[in-house]
C-alpha cells in the first residue's frame, strides 16, 4: 500500500492533469475552438481571458464533455475522455465545475445540494456525507444556510455553495466559467475570497474570469483567447504588464479603461 | 326514477368497472409515459427514434381503431386468449401514454439545462440526472395538463363499453334494450362520470397545491 501511494506521489509530482492537443470544435459553420493545445499541471491555477465569444466557455466545458469535440484528444490524469455513459459519468466526478448562473439545484436544500452527489455518485454513507457537507458548507462561510432552499439565498452565497458541492466530490482539478460574472459587486469578493483558498490549498485549477485582481494574486499562467485560438499565455504580472500580441493589448486597453 | 333503483347491482358493476379499468390504464400510461418522455430526451439516438414513433403511433390513431387493432389483429399476431379486459387495458393505457410522454416532455423542456449540466458534472448518469434532478422539478407543471389527460381517459373508457367490458357507459345499452326510458339511464351514467372526473381534478387540484407550497 505505501509502496502504491509513494508511486502515485511520483506520478502527482510530474503529473500533467489536464491535457488537450490540437482540439478543435464547430458549432455548425462556427470554428469555436481551433488547434486548441493546453497543459494544465497538478496544482497549477489557470486563468483563461478573452473577449466575449472567444471560446472560453467552450474550452471550459469540452473539458468534462459537456461539449463534445470534433478532433484532437482531451486527457485527465492520463486517461482520455470517454465516450457517454457510465465511465464518462465516473470520470466527471472527478471534475469539478461551477457555472456562471450557480445551477444549485432548485428543489433540495443547501445540505441535500452538497450531499446529493456524494450519496448517489460516490455511493457514500449518508451520515459521512451530511458531517462531509457541513464541514465543507462551513469552510465557504454558508454553514449557517444549511437547511434553506438555494432561491432563499444571495448570489454569493448561492455560488460558494456550488463551490463546496463540487468540492465534495474531492475532484482532481476545478472548472470555474466566470463564476462571478452574474454576482452583484459587493458579493464578488466573497466569491473570490474562497476560490484564492482553494488555490493556496493546492488545488488545481481552470478559471474563466475578468477578475484581474484573482488572476494576480492567484494564477501561475494567464491564457488569452481570442477567436477559438489561444493567442498567448504568460505569468499574470508578465502579461498585464506587457502584452506581446495586439489582440491582447487591444483587449486589455478595454478593459483597463472600465 | 326506479331504473336506477331496479338495476342498481349492475349500474355499480359498471361504475367499479369504468373506475377499475381507468386506473389500471391510467397508472399504466404513466408508468409508459414517463418511460417514453425519457427515451425522447435520451441521448441514445435509437432509444429517441423509438420515442418519436411510439409518440406518432398511438397520437394520431384513433381510439376506436387502436381497440380494433387489440380485438382483432394483436390476438391474431401476438398473444391469442387475451381477456377483453386486457385488451381495452392495453389499448387505453397505449394510447394515453403518447399525451402522457408529452406532457411529461414539455415539462422537461421548462426546467432550466443548467440542472442537468450540474447533475451531470458532479458524475450522475443520464438516469439519475432525470430521476433525481429534472423529473421532480418538472412535476409541477406535469400536473395541469396531467389532469386532463386522465379526465379524457375516463371517458375514452367508454369505448370499452362497445366492446362487451363491463363498465359505465355498457349498463345504458343493456337497459334501453330494455325498454327503460333512455333520458333518465344517460342522466345515471352521466353522473357517474362526473364522480369519477370530479374526483380526478379534485384530487389534482390538492396535488398542484401541495407541489406549490413545497418549494
Ligand atoms: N450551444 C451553442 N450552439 C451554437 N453556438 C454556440 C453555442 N455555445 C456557444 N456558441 C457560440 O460559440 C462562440 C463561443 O462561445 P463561448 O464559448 O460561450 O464564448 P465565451 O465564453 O468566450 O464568451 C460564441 O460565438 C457563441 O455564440
Ligand atoms: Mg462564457
Amino acid at each position: 500500500m505505501t509502496e502504491v501511494s509513494v508511486a502515485e506521489e511520483d506520478k502527482a509530482a510530474t503529473g500533467e492533469l489536464v491535457v488537450l492537443k490540437s482540439v478543435n470544435k464547430h458549432f455548425g459553420a462556427l470554428h469555436v475552438l481551433q488547434d486548441i493545445d493546453l497543459t494544465i499541471a497538478r496544482g497549477e491555477v489557470v486563468v483563461v481571458i478573452g473577449p466575449s465569444g472567444s471560446g472560453k466557455s467552450t474550452l471550459c466545458r469540452t473539458v468534462n464533455r459537456l461539449e463534445t469535440i470534433d478532433s484532437g484528444t482531451i486527457s485527465i490524469d492520463g486517461r482520455p475522455l470517454p465516450q457517454e455513459g457510465k465511465e464518462l459519468a465516473r470520470l466527471r466526478a472527478d471534475v469539478g465545475m461551477v457555472f456562471q448562473s450557480f445551477n444549485l439545484f432548485a428543489h433540495k436544500t443547501v445540505l441535500e445540494n452538497v450531499m446529493l452527489g456524494q450519496v448517489k455518485v460516490r455511493k457514500a454513507d449518508k451520515k459521512q456525507a451530511e458531517d462531509k457537507a457541513r464541514a465543507l458548507l462551513d469552510r465557504v462561510g454558508v454553514g449557517a444556510q444549511a437547511d434553506k432552499y438555494p432561491a432563499q439565498l444571495s448570489g454569493g452565497q448561492q455560488q460558494r455553495v456550488a463551490i463546496a458541492r463540487a468540492l465534495a466530490m474531492d475532484p482532481k482539478v476545478m472548472l470555474f466559467d466566470e463564476p462571478t460574472s452574474a454576482l452583484d459587486p459587493e458579493m464578488i469578493n466573497e466569491v473570490l475570497e474562497v476560490m484564492q483558498q482553494l488555490a493556496r490549498d493546492g488545488m488545481t485549477m481552470i478559471v474563466v474570469t475578468h477578475e484581474m485582481g484573482f488572476a494576480r494574486s492567484a494564477a501561475n499562467r494567464v491564457v488569452f483567447m481570442a477567436d477559438g485560438r489561444i493567442v498567448e499565455q504568460a505569468a499574470p504580472d508578465q502579461f498585464f504588464s506587457s502584452p506581446r500580441s495586439d489582440r491582447a493589448k487591444d483587449f486589455l486597453s478595454k478593459i483597463l479603461h472600465h | 326514477m326506479n331504473v336506477l333503483l331496479d338495476h342498481f347491482a349492475d349500474f355499480r358493476e359498471g361504475f367499479v368497472g369504468t373506475v377499475l379499468l381507468t386506473l389500471a390504464s391510467g397508472l399504466l400510461a404513466m408508468v409508459l409515459g414517463v418511460v417514453i418522455a425519457g427515451f425522447r430526451v435520451s441521448p441514445v439516438p435509437p432509444l429517441r427514434a423509438f420515442g418519436t414513433a411510439w409518440v406518432t403511433l398511438f397520437r394520431n390513431t384513433p381510439l376506436t381503431l387502436l381497440f380494433l387493432i387489440a380485438w382483432f389483429v394483436v390476438p391474431v399476431i401476438f398473444a391469442p386468449g387475451m381477456s377483453p379486459w386486457t385488451k381495452a387495458l392495453l389499448a387505453l393505457s397505449f394510447y394515453t401514454s403518447a399525451f402522457v410522454c408529452e406532457a411529461v416532455r414539455s415539462g422537461i423542456t421548462t426546467v432550466p439545462l443548467g440542472q442537468a449540466e450540474a447533475a451531470r458534472s458532479l458524475g450522475m448518469t443520464f438516469s439519475q440526472t432525470l430521476r433525481l434532478i429534472v423529473l421532480p422539478q418538472a412535476t409541477r407543471t406535469v400536473v395541469a395538463p396531467l389532469s386532463s389527460i386522465f379526465i379524457a381517459l375516463t371517458k375514452n373508457s367508454a369505448i370499452a363499453g362497445a366492446f362487451s367490458v363491463t363498465e359505465l357507459f355498457g349498463w345504458q345499452k343493456t337497459l334501453s334494450d330494455q325498454g327503460y326510458a333512455i333520458a333518465w339511464i344517460f342522466l345515471w351514467v352521466a353522473l357517474g362520470y362526473l364522480v369519477i372526473t370530479f374526483s380526478i381534478s379534485g384530487l389534482f387540484q390538492l396535488l398542484e397545491r401541495r407541489l406549490g407550497v413545497a418549494r
